[in-house]
């Protein structure tokens, strides 16, 4: 839990805004999505080399390497990045970036905002769920997410390894060749790159829909960490 | 002359017409396919000449006698053969002179010691319905293996039928085939898989036995690490079109011509630890990526299974019918999701006009 300034306590009751993602948060999700984005892309490649090579470019003569190795120093960004996350989400965070929130299930409380989130997506209810942190629909969905990465860093790090019997990751990773062959450890590591992107244009069209209708600044707020709150004073003042 | 069970390697040799030179040239291939240093030439060589015909013991069972032909397969006669050939000399079905009870015999006498022998298992050893599909003699192989191998030294599977099971294995594997370690679980086993297993290694294996007096180290599916160390992709002689971005994309094109990298028309090389692109095939003439078709995994457990489309880069997507690849499932689900949002969009943008939200909403939930 981090300190509330007086400063910032003061902003909070004049305008209704809260300090919601801290800096690691906001850090760590762009970080993510800048290796995603990456990763996806030198990982297409490596699966499926479609960019054709000249053999007389000699600027290209190290084509399928470079990608390699992109992919490589950004999967060890990527992997720093969930490090801090996770750290955060256990010791550092405050309650919005706990890892509460990606179990609502876990208390009839947060059950209850489920099925509301739910029913507001599938247009059985007016009322979008009003929260400050992640909705407990998307913060169930978050685990999801997190349980992808885990596969994809998992599966990643196990088919680095082959290069390096008997290295580092190899001791780490080699005992999973013994359960499932090294052919479909590519297969999954394949699959779940696109469900992340699946889940990437979800992710964008739900920040959009919920930043209109909750009215909360929810889209500006992963870039400042600030979102708002509507008092029950103004509603009040309206009247 | 008949070699009689005094004589040592070295007297056998000569007295095959092996000339010194030549003895001294197969020992030092044996120290370079077993990654020692150049300077172990002298020990395998005073250790393989003074060596006692350990006496070997080659069971077949399930399998195509394609790890026989592979030991078999000579352009001339070479040391290798001649060494192997001495000590398989006990028992060997495919081989072996005598027949009937006479080879019974020979089995029961070669083995008649336990910890005495060494094993060599070809093919895979089927275990459904108490194992009926594969007999010898009467005998289940089953029943053989466990009297054989359970008493041997050590056993060394040839070929990747009898290390994993490999091809009577392959789903729906009709007669529950197991490999060797998986059959007579406890017991000391060398896998050399490969279909078939290539023969330096089996000799570099017995090599390694007769110099140190114990198998080589492995890795976690028992394989020797000189052989199956590193994986064909890193030591491949195209490695460098790979790196590149040159790949063949069809069969005969420019690329292929050039000897390019196989990558894209689904070599497994990547997925395979094999010591191939470092000792070749048939005395050193050749490989298969070297003769222009991609490797197809067949050193690896399950190979059959799991390395198909032998010509496509990942397998196919189980239960999503026999032509869905990862690509076209994973751009279908990026699709559907966007489709749905898209959609939902749409909704909510009608859902907006239709029914406002009031001005200002029900007070924050506290969380």
């Amino acid at each position: 839990m981090t300190t509330t300034t007086a400063h910032e306590k003061f902003r909070e009751e004049v305008t209704g805004r809260v300090y919601v993602w801290e800096i690691p948060v906001r850090l760590t999700h762009w970080v993510n999505v800048a290796c995603i984005v990456i990763l996806s892309f030198t990982g297409y490649y490596i699966g499926n080399p479609y960019i054709r090579v000249s053999p007389r470019e000699i600027y290209g003569g190290y084509f399928m390497g470079l990608m390699r190795f992109i992919h490589f120093v950004t999967a060890y960004v990527f992997v720093a990045s969930i490090a801090v996350r996770t750290y955060w989400a256990f010791i550092g965070g405050n309650r919005w970036a706990s890892w509460r929130a990606l179990v609502p299930f876990l208390t009839p409380e947060g059950r209850g905002k489920l099925k509301h989130a739910l029913q507001y997506y599938l247009f059985l209810r007016r009322d979008p769920p009003t929260v400050l942190g992640h909705n407990a629909l998307a913060g169930f969905t978050y685990a999801w997410i997190v349980f992808l990465y885990f596969v994809q860093i998992i599966t990643g790090f196990a088919l680095y390894a082959q290069s390096h019997p008997g290295g580092f990751w190899w001791t780490l990773t080699g005992w999973i060749f013994l359960f499932i062959s090294n052919q479909y450890l590519r297969l999954i590591h394949h699959l779940v790159m696109w469900l992340l992107i699946a889940f990437a244009l979800h992710h964008v069209y739900s920040a959009f829909l919920v930043d209109a209708e909750e009215a909360n600044g929810l889209m500006s707020s992963i870039f400042s960490g600030w979102k708002f709150i509507v008092p029950e004073k103004e509603e009040e003042v309206e009247k | 002359m008949r070699p009689t069970k005094t004589d040592n390697l070295g007297t056998i040799l000569s007295r095959k017409g092996v000339s010194r030179r030549d003895f001294l040239k197969f020992c030092a291939a044996m120290t370079a396919v077993l990654a020692l240093p150049a300077r172990y030439t002298d020990r395998v060589a005073a250790a393989v000449a003074e060596a006692k015909k350990p006496v070997l013991v080659w069971l077949e069972f399930q399998d195509c006698a394609g790890n026989t032909e592979s030991l078999l397969r000579a352009s001339s006669p070479s040391v290798a053969e001649i060494v192997l050939d001495i000590l398989s000399l006990d028992y060997h079905e495919t081989v072996m002179a005598a027949a009937g009870h006479q080879a019974e015999e020979a089995l029961q006498m070669a083995t008649a010691e336990p910890g005495t022998y060494l094993t060599v298992v070809e093919g895979s050893i089927p275990t459904k319905d108490g194992g009926i599909y594969c007999t010898v003699g009467g005998r289940t192989a089953l029943d053989i293996a466990r009297e054989v191998c359970g008493n041997a030294l050590a056993t060394i599977t040839c070929g990747t039928c009898s290390a994993f099971g490999g091809i009577p294995a392959a789903a729906p594997n009709p007669t529950g085939a197991v490999g060797v370690q998986d059959a007579v679980p406890g017991i000391t086993v060398i896998n050399l898989p490969g279909c078939p297993m290539n023969v330096v290694n089996l000799t570099a294996t017995v090599v390694h036995y007769l110099t140190f007096g114990e198998l080589p180290a492995t890795d976690q599916f028992n394989r020797p690490l000189f052989a199956y160390g590193s994986r064909i992709h890193d030591d491949c002689e195209r490695r460098a079109h790979f790196d590149a971005g040159q790949f063949v994309e069809e069969w005969g094109d420019e690329g292929h011509r050039a000897g390019w990298c196989l990558y894209k028309m689904g070599c497994k090389g990547p997925a395979t630890f094999h010591n191939c692109a470092l000792v070749g095939w048939n005395d050193q003439t050749s490989w298969p990526i070297g003769a222009g078709h991609g490797c197809v995994g067949c050193s690896e457990p399950n190979f059959w299974d799991t390395m198909t489309p032998i010509y496509g880069r990942l397998p196919r997507v189980p239960g999503f019918g026999i032509e869905a690849t990862a690509d076209k499932i994973g751009l279908g689900i990026a699709a559907a999701v966007g489709g749905a949002f898209a959609v939902h969009g749409v909704a909510s943008a009608i859902r907006a006009k239709a029914q406002p939200l009031p001005k200002t909403q029900a007070h924050v939930e506290e969380d």
